[in-house]
């Protein structure tokens, strides 16, 4: 399927070539907002009623943000979709793709097709803070910090433990400092906004990271 | 070097079978005890098989296995652990069972073995308290399935002297195991992250944010971990964390360690997962065997 792509810059999605991005075409059913303002490159997208779907990029906010919301029965051919990425870390195959109630499963189909065209794997969710991944990990990074802290285990046994115990590829705290503890400080800030329970409140750790990045110390 | 020669398991259950085979394998004398001659039997069988495998895949020569398998023995009679310098105990997750062990064992063995709990949820701190010698008691938490997997979380419970928790870790290093030092607290380090982290994917499903193939999907390719959660717990059976829920919230009280209401719904119709054929996913229970 022909897909226009446009591109706002600075995507956090994409930061280097990948073959959506090469396949993108000036037109096409399907349209692909990226970058950092995706969001308000809604309003420039033409016959936007007759598009098959229209992606728009998001970081940590609402698809509702972008697109306004009624009583729960919002939804149209306008979905938000996010490859999932840690901090700095390069960004995984996975693309959350995120609907509302009444999006159309028309509209699903044409951007999943697309997308798992240029070779991502796509999770379908609904407009949710934090989404899948981060809404289900940030209260484990969170309790990992703190149980450092505790000294429930050193930093190299909590990360064995994890990855002998369960085949995770990496521990949290190993993940998390190559990733960068500031990201995850901004993460899990922007989900206890809205969430507001406490395993979302940025751990110790985080917060110290945080302030020492705004004062340029790392 | 580790001067124990004679370990004891108690309970030939699912650890108890796979740790008596770590121990066997590593060239210990492994005496295991069950109250339940049958349970003893399939662990026979089982551990016969696994080696079997073993010799097919080159792992082990056929003699070493018969060398193994001749320095494993099974008994329904506590009285055969009074050889044993260390007895790793993987019965019932119940203090007053465990204590009851505990107690006959003190009875039966030397002044010098070593008591070592699987205990998944309780306090080595508690169990040492029942078991007639608390300075001598460690945890010593295996990792299912026991004959693969290499962890085991070591906790030293506030009783237990600094060379007993030494000896032990000495002891796991000489059964080809990786120790980690870990702390006598609910859950010790994986079930304490594990049970939550699978209630929150739980409650996510509750609150309809995604399907659980969506999940699962989400969290293999985004972080690269073998399983999702929700086919993870389809595995370890809704049964059994619901178990874990009331073991870690009842002493964590951590609201995330609560056991979520989906969960009793899901056991109240049957789906505890793939031992009934359904659980967050349908399992055809035939499609391996039916013709
Ligand atoms: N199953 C797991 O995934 C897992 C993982 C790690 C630790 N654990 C812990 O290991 C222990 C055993 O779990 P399991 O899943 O193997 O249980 P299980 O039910 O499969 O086996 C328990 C065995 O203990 C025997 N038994 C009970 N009381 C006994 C007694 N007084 N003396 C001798 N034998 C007795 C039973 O006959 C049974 O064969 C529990 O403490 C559990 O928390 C389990």
């Amino acid at each position: 399927m022909p897909y226009q792509l446009i591109d706002t810059g600075s995507s956090r999605s994409f930061p280097a070539a990948h073959a959506l991005l090469d396949g993108g075409s000036a037109a096409g059913d399907v349209v692909i907002l990226i970058g950092a303002d995706a969001g308000s490159a809604l309003n420039d997208v033409t016959d936007r009623a007759s598009r098959a779907a229209i992606l728009v990029e998001l970081r940590t906010e609402s698809l509702g943000t972008h697109t306004g919301e009624s009583r729960g029965t919002e939804g149209s051919n306008v979905l938000g979709f996010a490859r999932f990425r840690l901090g700095d870390g390069a960004p995984s195959d996975l693309v959350e793709l995120v609907r509302q109630p009444a999006t159309p499963d028309s509209a699903i189909a044409a951007a999943k097709a697309v997308l798992e065209g240029a070779g991502l794997k796509v999770a379908v969710c609904g407009d949710f803070a934090g989404r899948i991944i981060d809404r289900l990990v940030r209260p484990y990074y969170n309790a990992s910090l703190r149980r450092l802290d505790e000294q429930l285990a050193t930093a190299d046994d909590l990360d064995l433990t994890l990855k002998l115990g369960l085949g995770y590829p990496e521990g949290p705290i190993g993940l998390l400092e190559r990733t960068g503890l500031a990201h995850h400080y901004d993460v899990t800030a922007a989900l206890f906004e809205t969430i507001g329970t406490p395993d979302y409140a940025p751990a110790r750790r985080a917060v110290v990271a945080k302030r020492r990045a705004e004062k340029g110390l790392t | 070097m580790s001067s124990i020669k004679t370990v004891g398991v108690a309970g030939a259950g699912t650890m108890g079978a796979g740790i008596a085979i770590v121990a066997a394998r590593a060239g210990f004398r492994t005496i295991l005890y069950d109250t339940r001659q049958d349970t003893l039997d399939r662990a026979r069988r089982q551990t016969e098989g696994f080696f079997a495998k073993s010799v097919q895949r080159g792992k082990l020569t056929a003699e070493a296995v018969e060398t193994i398998l001749g320095n494993l023995v099974g008994t329904t009679d506590i009285a055969s652990m009074a050889e044993c310098d260390m007895v790793i105990e993987a019965i019932f997750e119940d203090l007053k069972v465990k204590h009851g062990l505990f107690s006959d064992l003190n009875a039966v063995c030397p002044p010098h073995t070593i008591f070592a709990s699987n205990t998944s949820t309780l306090s080595i701190t508690e169990i040492a308290g029942g078991s007639g010698r608390p300075e001598r008691v460690v945890g010593m938490h295996f990792c299912l399935p026991a004959q693969l997997m290499k962890l085991i979380e070591m906790s030293p419970g506030l009783t237990t002297a600094p060379e007993v928790f030494d000896a032990a870790w000495t002891f796991a290093e000489a059964l080809g195991q990786r120790p980690v030092k870990t702390k006598d607290n609910p859950g010790f380090i994986l079930n304490y992250f594990l049970v939550p982290f699978n209630n929150d994917a739980i409650r996510m499903v509750e609150a309809g944010v995604a399907e659980p193939a969506d999940i699962d999907r989400a969290i293999k390719a985004g972080l690269g971990y073998p399983m999702g959660p929700l086919e993870l717990l389809d595995l370890v059976g809704l049964d059994t964390q619901l178990l874990l829920c009331e073991a870690l919230h009842g002493v964590t009280n951590d609201p995330r360690a609560a056991c979520p209401p989906l969960v009793k719904r899901m056991i109240a119709a049957n789906h505890l997962g793939r031992k009934s054929g359904r659980g967050f996913y349908n399992y055809d229970k035939d499609a391996m065997f039916g013709g």
